[in-house]
């Protein structure tokens, strides 16, 4: 009853704590931006507190009328990836709109950009006036 | 009422790999602006062609010209289009195919019921007199299942509503400098303008088949294209309407 469990607290403390590592060394390599990141710690630290505290796990399923312990944790993990996919969707999409606003930005500064060129090369007749 | 100088008129020629018909596509709104006496002016929207469209409004003379950095697909190449007239000041917009279809010299009648301060939108409509190229059977039941959903959402009745040949008075360029549909955007743009309560007319023109290029639409994506667009209209139908009973638009 207590060597084996003792095995996989090990192994999953380990996990939780290389987890963790490998999000701590993308943010400071700056590939990975703090907003994104806070689910991430917070996920791992509950998964060691969960490592830990073992009796924790089938005290709170006990307490929520689960019967069986593990399926809460397939809950959980389920639901918190559903959230955060539709919290990614959200931030793709707001970066489309703002790539396109951009994109329409750039092609004005483009058309200025050509025009002032093309005057610039003809300067002995000013062509059309270049709208501010 | 009719402010006194000629109103300026954009025409917004959006194009993705139209080399083949660009060219001849820019003269014919040249030619219309002769004929018309309007003042039409062009704006083509290269939106990143992969061909030779670029070349092609570079070395004709006296074209104006926008080139997007990156492929945004047509309700993205329109608004930049859009956004353009609104900011520069014009008093209205058409959007003219790059393929050809849009004949220019039916440019006059597309924008009469603007110039009269009838409508805020026209759209120029293939089925109102069964004239000229008449789109494919499938293609018929998709425009007549939008034509009900547009009904039944806002009452009006556009028989066309996938027509791409439009014009847009200032009122409608406001609205659409804020917010244009990104993808297919002519069925959804179409409750956009009803729940704006935007007066929306049709005029019956006739189209061409397209003189070069190929459609955007294949069979393979029929069916994304008629959920997408159902979504985009049931969903900007929620937006708006929400919103209007919370403001509610004067007039």
């Amino acid at each position: 009853m207590e060597t084996i469990p003792i095995t996989i607290q090990i192994v999953s403390i380990t996990g939780a704590l290389l987890f963790m590592l490998t999000i701590f060394r993308l943010i400071v390599r700056g590939k990975l931006r703090e907003e994104y990141s806070i689910i991430w710690i917070v996920c791992t630290v509950l998964l060691i507190v969960f490592s830990i505290w073992r009796r924790g796990l089938e005290q709170i399923a006990t307490l929520l009328g689960v019967f069986y312990p593990p399926s809460l944790i397939f809950l959980a993990a389920l639901s918190a990836m559903l959230v955060f996919l539709v919290h990614l969707s959200v931030v793709i999409s707001k970066l489309q709109n703002q790539i396109k606003d951009i994109t329409h930005e750039m092609a004005y500064l483009r058309q200025d950009l050509e025009r002032l060129k093309a005057q610039q090369e003809t300067r002995a007749t000013p062509s059309e006036p270049v709208v501010p | 009422m009719s402010p006194t100088p000629a109103p300026r008129i954009l025409i917004v020629i959006p194009c993705y790999n139209e080399e083949a018909s660009i060219v001849s596509v820019v003269n014919d709104v040249a030619q219309a602006r002769h004929q018309s006496g309007l003042v039409l002016d062009t704006l083509v929207v290269n939106d990143c062609s992969t061909d030779g469209t670029l070349v092609q409004l570079q070395t004709l003379p006296g074209c104006n010209y926008l080139n997007l950095p990156v492929n945004l697909g047509i309700g993205g190449a329109m608004q930049a289009g859009y956004r353009y007239a609104y900011r520069h000041g014009y008093d209205m917009a058409v959007q003219m195919d790059g393929d050809g279809q849009h004949p220019a010299d039916e440019l006059p009648k597309l924008l009469a019921p603007l110039l009269a301060d009838k409508a805020d939108v026209v759209i120029g409509s293939r089925f109102l007199e069964r004239t000229g190229f008449q789109s494919t059977a499938v293609r018929r039941i998709g425009i007549n299942y939008f034509r009900r959903l547009n009904r039944w959402l806002i009452g009006q009745t556009v028989h066309d509503s996938t027509s791409g040949f439009r014009a847009f008075n200032r009122r409608t360029l406001a609205i659409v400098d804020r917010y244009y549909p990104d993808e297919y955007p002519e069925p959804e743009a179409i409750v956009q303008f009803g729940l704006h309560q935007l007066r929306i007319q049709e005029v019956p023109v006739q189209m061409r088949e397209r003189q070069g290029g190929v459609s955007s639409i294949n069979t393979g994506r029929a069916f994304y294209y008629m959920l997408k667009v159902t979504l985009g209209i049931l969903f900007v139908y929620i937006r708006l309407r929400g919103r209007r009973t919370l403001t509610p638009l004067a007039g």
